[in-house]
C-alpha cells in the first residue's frame, strides 16, 4: 500500500531504470506480507478472540450470548480484585526491590578493572534473566522450600520462614529480576563519563553529591525505564508461581489459569478474558511509559 | 581506593552467594537425600523416567518449526526492510512488539476461546478439520504458532541488531553485478554475514520454547517444562535434578554461541 505513496514521477525516470526500481519496491511489500498474515491470524485473531469474549455473557438458559460489560466489573470485584492487587504489589516490591539491589551489583562489575569478571557477569545475566519458569521455582522449593536444604540445615521453618507466601515469591522473583536490571542498566552505566566524575570531584563535590546531583538524574530515565520493565516481567510471570505457591498467593495468573482449567461460577466463563483485558491494559500502560523513557536514555549513550 | 574496592568486592560477594546458593543447594538436594545418604538415583532415574523422552524430544521438535518458521517470516522482513522499504518498518516493528504487550496467559485465554469455536460453531465446515489438525497431541501445530508470535520481539531484535552491523544495500548489489539473482543474492552473500545474528536469534528461540510452560499447560499438552511440573508433585528428588541439567544446558548451548557468533552477545544484551 505504501509503494503507491512512494513510486517516482514516471516522466522524470528513464523506463527502465523506473522498472527496476519499482521491481526493488514492490518486493519490500512482498517480503513483509507473510509476516503480517501471519501475526493477522495467529495473534489478532485470538486477541480479538479475547476483546470480544470480554465483552460477551452468554445466556445459560436460551444459549444466546449479548454484550454487556459485566465481565468487566466482575473482574473488579471480590476474588478477582484481590488477585489483581497481589499481582501489582509483588510485581512493585519484587521490581523495587530489584532495581535497587541490580543498580549496585552493575555499578561494581562496570567500574571494575578485571574485563573477564564483567564479562562472566553480563553472560550469566542473560541467562538468568531467562531462567524463570518451572526449574526455577523447584530450584527455590529444593533450597528454601519446606524441606530445603538451607531450612534444614538452619531451622528456618521455626524462625517463621516459608517460601509458599508473598515475601517467598519475591526472593524467587529477585533471581530473574535482578539479572534483567544488570542488563537493563549496564549501557547506561557505561554511558557515565570518568569525566563528570572528575569534574564534580575538583569542584569539591563528594561521592555521595556526585550521585545526588549527576549520576542518578543521569540514571533516571534508565532506571525508571528498567523498573517498569521489571514490573512488567514480574507481572506476566506466571509459570514459577504455579509451580511454586500453586494458590497460596492469590495471583491474577493463577485467577485466569484457573478460569481456563474451567474452575469458575457458572455464566463468568470470560470474566479470565476479562482478566486478561486487564492484564493487557496494564501492560500496555507498561510499554507506553517505558519506550519513551528507552528513547530518552539513549540519547545520553550516542 | 580501597575503601571503594572493599566496597565493591561485598557488593560481589553478596550476589555470589545469592545467585550460588540456590544451585548448590539444588544440586545437594538431589543427591543427599534424608533417610539413604549420598545417592545418584535422582539422576540415572531420569532417562528412564515416564515420558522424559517423548517430552523432551516433543519440545525439541517444536523448537525446530518453531525456529524454522520464525527464520523464514523474519530474514526476508528485515533484510527488505533495509534494502529499500523503510517506509514499512514502523509497521513491522509495532507488529514484532505487540506480543510483549500481551502476556502468555491472556494470549493463551484468547487462544483458548477460538480453539472452542471449532466444536462450537465450524463443525460441518471443512475449516473444522484444520482446527483438529493444529490441534493434534502428537505434533501440536497450535503450540508452534503461539511460539512463534512469542519469539518474534526477540528474533527481530537480534536480526536488527545483526543487520545494523552490515551493509546489505552494498552487499547485494555487489553480488547482484556479479550475476548473482535476487534468493541468490541473500543466501550467499547476506546470510552468511548474519551468521551471528541469525545464531543468537535461534538460541533465544530455543531458550523460550523449551522452557515455555504457560501456554503448553493451559491447552492441555505436554512438552518438557510442563513434564517437570507433573513429576513435581510426585518425584521431588528427581524434578528439581532435571531443573539442574536444564539449567546447565541452558548454560552450555549459550557459552557454544558465544564462541561461535562473535557478535552474539552485545546483541542478547540488548534483549532487555
Amino acid at each position: 500500500m505504501t509503494t503507491a505513496l512512494t513510486e517516482a514521477p514516471a516522466d522524470v525516470v528513464p523506463a527502465a531504470a523506473h522498472r527496476q526500481r519499482r521491481r526493488r519496491r514492490a518486493t519490500g511489500p512482498l517480503a513483509v506480507l507473510p509476516l503480517l498474515v501471519f501475526v493477522a491470524i495467529s495473534f489478532g485473531v485470538p486477541a480479538l478472540a479475547m476483546l470480544n469474549g470480554a465483552f460477551t455473557v452468554k445466556d445459560q438458559t436460551t444459549g444466546a450470548s449479548s454484550y454487556t460489560t459485566a465481565n468487566l466489573t466482575g473482574s473488579f470485584q471480590g476474588a478477582y480484585l484481590t488477585a489483581l492487587i497481589g499481582s501489582v504489589k509483588l510485581s512493585a516490591v519484587a521490581a523495587g526491590l530489584a532495581t535497587v539491589l541490580g543498580l549496585p551489583l552493575a555499578q561494581a562489575v562496570v567500574t571494575s578493572r578485571f574485563r573477564a569478571l564483567r564479562e562472566a557477569v553480563l553472560t550469566a545475566s542473560g541467562v538468568l534473566a531467562n531462567f524463570g519458569g518451572v526449574p526455577l521455582a523447584f530450584a527455590f522449593v529444593a533450597t528454601l522450600g519446606n524441606s530445603g536444604v538451607l531450612t534444614r540445615h538452619l531451622s528456618l521453618t521455626e524462625k517463621g520462614w516459608n517460601l509458599y507466601s508473598f515475601w517467598g515469591l519475591v526472593v524467587v522473583y529477585l533471581y530473574f529480576l535482578i539479572p534483567l536490571m544488570v542488563l537493563t542498566i549496564t549501557p547506561a552505566l557505561d554511558g557515565l563519563r570518568s569525566q563528570w566524575r572528575e569534574a564534580a570531584q575538583n569542584n569539591g563535590a563528594t561521592s555521595v553529591q556526585y550521585w545526588r546531583h549527576v549520576a542518578l538524574p543521569v540514571l533516571a530515565p534508565s532506571l525508571l525505564g528498567g523498573l517498569v520493565l521489571l514490573f512488567g516481567s514480574a507481572f506476566a510471570a506466571y509459570a514459577t508461581a504455579a509451580a511454586m505457591v500453586g494458590s497460596a498467593v492469590p495471583l491474577v495468573t493463577l485467577q485466569i489459569a484457573d478460569a481456563i482449567s474451567g474452575n469458575v461460577l457458572v455464566g463468568q466463563e470470560n470474566v479470565a478474558l476479562a482478566l486478561s483485558l486487564d492484564m493487557v491494559l496494564i501492560a500496555g500502560l507498561v510499554m507506553a511509559v517505558y519506550l519513551p523513557l528507552q528513547r530518552r536514555s539513549a540519547r545520553w549513550l550516542a | 581506593m580501597a575503601r571503594l574496592n572493599l566496597w565493591r568486592w561485598v557488593v560481589l560477594a553478596l550476589a555470589a552467594l545469592y545467585f550460588l546458593v540456590p544451585m548448590a543447594a539444588s544440586v545437594i538436594f538431589t543427591v543427599d537425600v534424608p533417610g539413604q545418604g549420598v545417592t545418584f538415583d535422582a539422576y540415572s532415574q531420569i532417562v528412564s523416567a515416564d515420558g522424559f523422552v517423548s517430552s523432551l524430544l516433543l519440545s525439541l521438535e517444536l523448537a525446530a518449526a518453531t525456529i524454522v518458521v520464525v527464520l523464514l517470516l523474519m530474514v526476508p522482513a528485515t533484510v527488505a526492510l533495509r534494502l529499500g522499504s523503510p517506509r514499512l518498518r514502523p509497521i513491522v516493528e509495532v507488529v514484532c512488539s505487540l506480543p510483549l504487550v500481551v502476556p502468555p496467559i491472556a494470549f493463551v485465554a484468547g487462544i483458548a476461546t477460538v480453539l472452542k469455536w471449532g466444536p462450537e460453531h465450524l463443525s460441518r465446515t471443512p475449516l473444522f478439520q484444520t482446527f483438529v489438525a493444529i490441534q493434534d497431541p502428537g505434533f501440536p501445530v497450535v503450540l508452534v504458532l503461539a511460539y512463534v508470535v512469542m519469539a518474534l520481539p526477540f528474533v527481530y531484535r537480534a536480526l536488527d541488531a545483526g543487520l545494523r552491523a552490515v551493509d546489505v544495500r552494498t552487499l547485494v548489489e555487489a553480488a547482484r553485478s556479479c550475476g548473482a539473482s535476487r534468493p541468490q543474492a541473500l543466501v550467499r552473500a547476506v546470510l552468511p554475514n548474519l551468521r551471528g545474528a541469525l545464531l543468537n536469534a535461534s538460541f533465544l528461540t530455543l531458550a523460550l520454547v523449551l522452557g515455555e510452560f504457560t501456554v503448553a499447560r493451559l491447552l492441555g499438552y505436554q512438552p518438557f517444562a510442563v513434564w517437570i511440573y507433573n513429576v513435581g508433585g510426585s518425584q521431588a528428588q528427581m524434578s528439581v535434578a532435571v531443573s539442574v541439567l536444564s539449567l546447565f544446558l541452558t548454560w552450555a548451548l549459550l557459552l557454544a554461541l558465544a564462541v561461535f557468533g562473535g557478535r552474539s552477545r552485545t546483541a542478547s544484551a540488548s534483549r532487555g
